[in-house]
């Protein structure tokens, strides 16, 4: 193992898209023969500085140097063709095409012009066995075969085209504990070959259970690069979703702590949905804001969606004492009181074609069907109101939603949900890609919401943000509930330490 | 000023303007309307009349467009619309009776439906591509209605039938009112109830929709039944104005002229936002190009070629990428894959 | 497991032999080589543009201009053979240049512009059409020596059989097709893009090439359909093959290619145009049978296999999850 020249290095990285700076300063280094992870929460910068590194963005500033010569990508391919592979979670291999293709489609052996079949199965064949010890038929589509085996054959594409760099972006977030333990094997072989593996994951677990070397980026900084035997987990996390570890003043509730008293409005007993989210117990009472913190992909927005039926749940109950009967559909979910801000705010939120006011009375009118209109009149008074009550820019409800910016636009999604006057509000990640200002502005907005008796469960990747507004937090990890804390005992040291947990 | 020109209906009725204006200086008296026997005559009445079953078809296959969907079958529905109405008329001991006619209405507008739901049904439930599903009814669609004629052309000596296509009232062709009547019902319905915001909303961003509680299946039932009445009425019509039935030939490439006059109608074919005024004026350009180009003396079918450069210009406007690419040329060039892999994150 | 890549194949080869061996029952004289000749001979066209349409749709697109790029390639035979004079072997190039020509441009549309294939396509159908009736409004009969001996030959063959040279010329491009979809890298790289064209240009594969390259070869399958068609017809004619497209599509998803692209054989179309060809066949034996039911046999046929595809796609996707 070489250890004292990087095969990588990228310094100086700048990167920023129309109105966002998504890099700045970052840098990264490589060694041959080492395991990299490559760590930090959603809107960090891991997936905008891959694709730098594989020719899909440009940068604005810095520079890359491979083996010490400096570099620049153009795409994908030419990534490739110098020896840096990518592997990407969506196994972005051709499903209809028999594994043997798809390691070799492209550059297959030719015998006077034609494919060479057989003699492109035998090489898939020993390169699989060889190199990562597979041993399947290579001459069935590659659809038949699990996500586990569609990444080993996407790595061993890479493979077969002499790689120096692989990179290897959250390969395991839809493998069980086996496909894992194998993935892990194959990386063990391949880094003592002295291969350079950049290694995405979310699962802390496995951070430490394979990588020698953590770079942290945060909000597009970079934060840090640390030996991984050298940095503990609670710090980890804390310099993935905190400032420093410094306690945080809890914005004093009115009226505080929740009775025991209080309804239940949604009880979720062992709900659970397999390969998803672990079955979990949750309840949650009128005026009471539950926050659920843990690390992306820990299935915070998995319990949110089953929580309102987004999602079907394959185990386990959802009860709604008050409401009463269950929630199995957003349908049903509507009707009972229960709305849902999505964390997707495109695809799943917004209906950019229509105007503000169109999008604010969606979910009302889906409520009172086709023919109970609202007035025109009355749509323009709630539109108006809503405008002002939650400060939306541009004030025209006749604007289209599609131009609005982000922080705008989760305060229409906002509007069209509290017309509907739940009973519990569902907020995934609310505040995500918004301003300083809006954020606070949504945060008061949770807490009075939940003074006046309406129920919030809250998600967010910011776990400033969680410990503020909640009055209990339940803490997943790996996809389990690990812990539900309330009230004195919320802050900041006990909310990480049951996220790193081990 | 600025706003005219970006109001939704603009450019089809400019394109409009300009094909009667140049019908105008072509043959002056292009405009003249007379009256005879009560009715009124005149190219510009003719087109109203002609277009009127193009003019109803759009209007079913706007809504169907705005739920991102497309309806192929509509010109075999046409076809089996007319057959069945004039094989029953024809069957009848008395023509011109009413009750023989209104039964014939009845039984057509009443199949129409079912084969709307029939799409709208592959449609919603199986998760077949529109285009896929619809597909298959317009295959069959012909055969069904050359079943229904035994392959002969049916013709009908009803005046009551007649009237449908024929008729005058108020010295406008009956067509016209029948188009107008259900254009008006069509706008109330999805103007002044939520049904248009819902269509909207469906074909704009299914899955925001389904979150937001819309039942989109009903929707989407509901404007391929609505789609394949228009096809059943403006067969109706289209027969009637012939006197009879023909399989084979009815209603040909009525799929393709609709869906042209919803384009160009401004109602995009990703769905969302729908015109149906503009697809109403999308229609009437269609019909007055045909007549225009039988006016100057050119073999009708030329029309084909002049909608060909249509469809091609106004969907090279709608596509996002050839704005795109005529305004950044090069840094697209110089990096091919951030346009790719940024249009499908 | 092995099998379910072949299955729909085996479906649609198995309905033939299923339908061919059910007339051969009911009717006397059904089961001769002739008539399951003349199944070659009088769909000869039609197995030529399915050919290319399949590689449009395993590609994941369509092509809705085929029935009108062979009205106009007949039309300009004719028109230039009959009219101008021309040689016959210097139309015939001309036309296959044309054809394939016209299916570039489209490809091209399709490909740079992002407009969808089934838009770009219903302009060119639209556009054939349409030249069709500038060069002439009227059938041009060809009594062109070189046209009416190509008509006229037969080619004899064992058992008192023959076939037309139409016939040798579909199963040529049966055979190319064959050797292109499965033993080169512009074939695969059809069925790589109608995989995922994402991963496809991740991959490295010339995307842009491949896509135009299948409109350039259905426009050119389309062509020679039409130099078939017109020695079939000897005329040419703006209404010719009115309706084709939707011929062909039928004949290639019956034939088990997936609509939504990535899976498809070139001799599952072969079968597709024969079950196509098998059910005119026992209509006009049947005589009692109007020609119209083929159109509801084929829609039915097509709802079954649309069916099928769906299944199979869904059973896909649990397998992947």
């Amino acid at each position: 193992m070489n250890q004292d020249q990087p095969i990588l290095q990228m310094s100086g990285i700048h990167k920023r898209f129309p109105g966002v700076k998504v890099l700045s300063d970052v840098r990264f280094r490589l060694f041959p023969g080492e395991v990299h992870a490559l760590m930090g929460e959603n809107g960090a910068g891991k997936s905008t500085l891959i694709k730098v590194l594989t020719g899909v963005y440009s940068t604005d500033e810095g520079s890359i140097t491979l083996e010490g010569k400096p570099l620049v990508v153009r795409s994908p391919l030419e990534a490739q063709s110098i020896g840096i592979s990518t592997v990407y979670q969506e196994v972005n291999l051709c499903p209809n095409l028999t594994v043997a293709e798809n390691i070799f489609i492209g550059s297959e052996p030719l015998i006077f012009g034609r494919i060479n079949w057989k003699e492109m199965n035998r090489k898939a064949e020993t390169l699989l066995r060889d190199r990562l010890q597979l041993n399947i038929d290579v001459k069935l589509p590659l659809e038949n075969y699990s996500v586990a085996v569609q990444q080993l054959v996407a790595i061993a594409r890479s493979l077969n085209v002499s790689a120096k760099v692989l990179i290897l972006d959250e390969p395991t977030s839809s493998l069980d504990r086996g496909e894992v333990e194998q993935l892990f094997l194959i990386m063990r072989k391949l880094q003592r070959e002295g291969l350079a593996i950049l290694f995405v994951t979310h699962f802390l677990d496995q951070v430490y259970e394979i990588s020698d070397r953590i770079t942290i980026l945060r909000n597009g900084e970079f934060v840090g690069e640390y030996m991984a035997d050298e940095l503990p987990r609670i710090e980890l996390v804390s310099k993935m979703i905190g400032r420093e570890l410094q306690m945080l003043e809890r914005i004093p509730k009115g009226a505080d702590n929740v009775s025991p008293q209080a309804g239940i409005i949604a009880q979720a007993s062992g709900l659970g949905r397999k390969g998803v989210i672990e079955p979990f117990d949750l309840a949650i009472r009128q005026g009471e804001v539950v926050g659920l913190a843990g690390l992306l992909g820990s299935g915070r927005t998995e319990v949110a969606r089953l929580f309102f039926g987004a999602d079907r749940p394959d185990q386990g109950k959802l009860e709604l004492p008050i409401a009463g009967g269950t929630a199995a559909s957003p349908r049903q979910a509507l009707e009972k009181g229960i709305a849902f801000c999505s964390e997707n705010r495109k695809t799943e939120g917004i209906v950019g074609d229509l105007t503000v006011r169109e999008n604010m009375i969606l979910a009302i009118q889906a409520r009172r069907g086709w023919f109970k209109t609202i007035s025109r009149k009355r749509q323009d008074e709630l539109a108006l109101e809503y405008i002002k009550l939650l400060n939306i820019n541009p004030s025209n409800p006749e604007q289209l939603v599609r131009n609005l910016s982000g922080g705008n636009q989760q305060k229409v999604i906002l509007a069209r949900w509290l017309l509907t006057q739940p009973q519990l509000l569902i907020l995934d990640e609310p505040t995500r890609g918004i301003d300083v200002g809006t954020k606070a502005e949504i945060q008061k907005l949770v807490m009075s919401l939940s003074e006046e008796g309406m129920a919030v469960l809250f998600v967010s990747s910011e776990l400033e943000e969680v410990l503020r507004v909640s009055d209990r937090i339940a803490v997943l990890r790996d996809r389990r509930i690990v812990k539900e804390i309330a009230d004195q005992e919320i802050n900041q040291h006990n909310v990480m330490q049951a996220i790193a947990g081990g | 000023m600025n706003r005219m020109f970006r109001h939704h209906l603009f450019w089809p009725l400019a394109i409009l303007a300009a094909l009667l204006l140049f019908n105008l200086f072509y043959s002056p008296d292009f405009f003249n309307i007379v009256m005879r026997n009560g009715h009124m005559y005149g190219s510009l009445i003719d087109i109203l009349n002609f277009g009127a079953p193009l003019v109803l078809v759009a209007i079913g296959m706007t809504l169907v467009i705005a739920t991102k969907g497309i309806d192929l079958s509509v010109g075999s529905i046409v076809a089996i619309a007319g057959a069945l109405a004039c094989l029953t008329i024809s069957r009848g001991t008395d023509q011109n009776a009413l009750s023989l006619v209104l039964s014939a209405v009845g039984l057509t507008v009443g199949l129409s439906f079912f084969l709307g739901a029939w799409n709208g049904f592959l449609v919603a439930t199986t998760g077949i591509q529109p285009i896929i599903a619809t597909l298959i009814l317009m295959v069959a669609g012909r055969g069904i209605a050359q079943l229904i004629t035994s392959g002969q052309i049916i013709t009908v000596t009803s005046d009551t039938y007649n009237y449908i296509g024929n008729g005058a009232l108020a010295a406008l062709p009956f067509s016209i009112f029948i188009v107008a009547a259900i254009y008006l019902i069509v706008s109330l319905l999805t103007r002044k109830t939520a049904l248009g915001l819902f269509i909207e909303s469906v074909g704009c961003n299914p899955q925001a929709s389904r979150l937001i509680g819309i039942r989109s299946r009903l929707i989407i039932i509901t404007v391929y039944m609505f789609c394949g009445l228009c096809a059943g009425i403006a067969g109706l019509i289209l027969s009637s104005n012939v006197a009879s039935a023909d399989g084979n030939n009815a209603g040909l490439w009525y799929e393709l002229d609709a869906i042209l006059a919803v384009v160009i109608g401004g109602t995009s074919l990703n769905g969302g936002r729908f015109y149906l005024t503009g697809t109403v004026i999308g229609a009437l350009i269609i019909q007055t190009l045909t007549t225009t180009i039988y006016m100057i003396g050119v073999p009708p079918e030329i029309t084909l070629v002049v909608k060909a450069f249509v469809v091609l210009t106004v969907c090279l406007i709608q596509s996002e990428v050839f704005r795109k690419k005529v305004v950044q040329r090069w840094k697209t060039r110089r990096y091919p894959a951030e346009r790719e892999v940024s249009r499908h994150v | 497991m092995y099998n379910r890549k072949y299955l729909p194949i085996l479906v649609t080869f198995g309905l033939f032999v299923l339908i061919f061996a059910a007339g051969s029952f009911r009717y006397t004289g059904f089961f001769s080589s002739q008539v399951f000749l003349n199944l070659l001979i009088d769909n000869s066209f039609l197995l030529i543009t399915a050919v290319g349409m399949t590689f449009v749709i395993v590609s994941g697109g369509i092509d809705l201009s085929v029935g009108s790029v062979i009205a106009l390639t007949t039309m300009i035979s004719a028109s230039l053979v009959q009219n101008q004079g021309w040689p016959p072997f210097v139309v015939i190039p001309l036309v296959l240049a044309t054809g394939a020509f016209f299916g570039w441009i489209m490809g091209a549309i399709i490909h740079y512009f992002k407009v969808q294939p089934f838009i770009v396509t219903l302009a060119g159908m639209f556009l054939a059409r349409g030249l069709c009736y500038v060069i002439s409004i009227n059938t041009i009969t060809i009594d062109d020596a070189f046209y009416t001996k190509v008509a006229q030959t037969k080619i004899p063959l064992p058992g008192n059989a023959s076939v037309s040279i139409s016939v040798l010329i579909a199963l040529a491009v049966v055979a190319i097709a064959l050797y292109l979809a499965h033993y080169t890298r512009f074939g695969r790289s059809v069925y790589a893009i109608g995989g995922s064209e994402q991963s496809a240009l991740l991959m490295g594969l010339p995307v842009a090439r491949t896509q135009i390259l299948v409109y350039t070869l259905s426009g050119f399958c389309s062509a020679l359909a039409g130099v078939v068609f017109t020695f079939y017809m000897l005329s040419g004619y703006g209404l010719h093959a009115v309706g084709m497209e939707l011929d062909t599509i039928a004949a290639v998803v019956i034939g088990g290619t997936l609509l939504t692209g990535g899976v498809g054989f070139v001799i599952g179309t072969f079968f597709g145009v024969l079950i196509q060809g098998v059910i005119q066949t026992i209509i006009s034996f049947e005589g009692t049978l109007s020609s119209w039911w083929t159109k509801i046999v084929i829609g039915l046929l097509l709802f079954f296999f649309i069916l099928l595809q769906r299944l199979f796609s869904s059973r896909r996707k649990t397998i992947r999850s």
